[in-house]
């Protein structure tokens, strides 16, 4: 155990939650994805709490802020997922393209 | 014992990972996800963060419990009984993603991170009380406005519409 296996893990749990994000049709889906890239700072912050600076908590501030971000993101993607099927019987990032450019 | 503990969590958090984006069903890829959280929760167990551990293992056991009602009510597929792939632009994700870990893995090898200041407090947990209700209490209270202002969007987002703005309901 070292920070930079560490590093590594939370890189590896970013990378896949990447490609989640960006390949999922299903929003559902494309959360989850969202939600392993946080994962990964969750581990990355709590890498540089133990490895970089163990004598102040700010790592573990951090931490505590990615994770409440995980929740939030969850919360609002179910919300904005309940509105679209609402409005337009859609659950797919294709037919969910207005912003497109 | 710590170090093959470690890769063990750490091989299982990044195949359950994987395993999300390629089982066939929704179900199944929520509980991937679940033992992907609870491996890092795991993990952070390892390093001493007793209270950030658990609370990752508690949070995401519930989440995910939610997402899996999300799952059944949105899916076309939730128990996977017709496996489907339900992918676009897979090649230039799976670039995009690999390009992004050579470059975070070369960097994390390549990077001369500082040297250890200062060690563990005896209890990081109290540390933390501490800190997050005193030098740190603004992080606190712009989270706690955060999930106020979450807990109001969502339920504005999710409700039908009112009797008051029928007109703005398509």
């Amino acid at each position: 155990m070292t920070l930079e296996t560490f590093l590594l893990l939370a890189a590896a749990l970013f990378c896949v939650g990447l490609f989640g994000a960006l390949s999922q049709q299903s929003i559902v889906m494309l959360m989850m994805g969202l939600e392993l890239m946080i994962n990964g700072i969750v581990v990355a912050g709590a890498g540089f709490w133990y490895w970089v600076s163990p004598g102040s908590a700010d790592g573990q501030v951090l931490v505590l802020v990615a994770i409440t971000v995980m929740a939030l993101e969850m919360a609002m993607g179910f919300a904005v997922v309940t509105a679209l099927f609402r409005a337009r019987d859609v659950d797919l990032t294709d037919d969910a393209g207005d912003l497109k450019g | 014992m710590e170090a093959v503990a470690f890769w063990v969590l750490a091989l299982a958090a990044v195949g359950s990972g994987v395993a999300v984006f390629v089982v066939g069903s929704m179900a199944r890829a929520t509980f991937a996800l679940l033992a992907s959280f609870l491996c890092v929760g795991a993990e952070l167990l390892l390093i001493g963060l007793h209270y950030l551990g658990v609370l990752v293992i508690l949070m995401m056991i519930m989440e995910m419990l939610v997402m899996v009602v999300f799952m059944v009510a949105y899916m076309m597929n939730p128990a996977g009984l017709m496996p489907m792939t339900m992918l676009h632009n897979e090649r230039g994700a799976f670039a995009i993603s690999g390009t992004a870990f050579a470059a975070l893995a070369v960097g994390i090898f390549a990077v001369p991170w500082p040297a250890r200041a200062g060690n563990p407090p005896r209890d990081p947990t109290f540390a933390l009380g501490e800190s997050i209700m005193g030098s740190k209490m603004l992080v606190m209270m712009v989270i706690g406005i955060a999930i106020l202002a979450t807990m109001i969007a969502t339920v504005v987002l999710a409700a039908h519409r009112g009797r008051y703005d029928r007109d703005g309901a398509s």
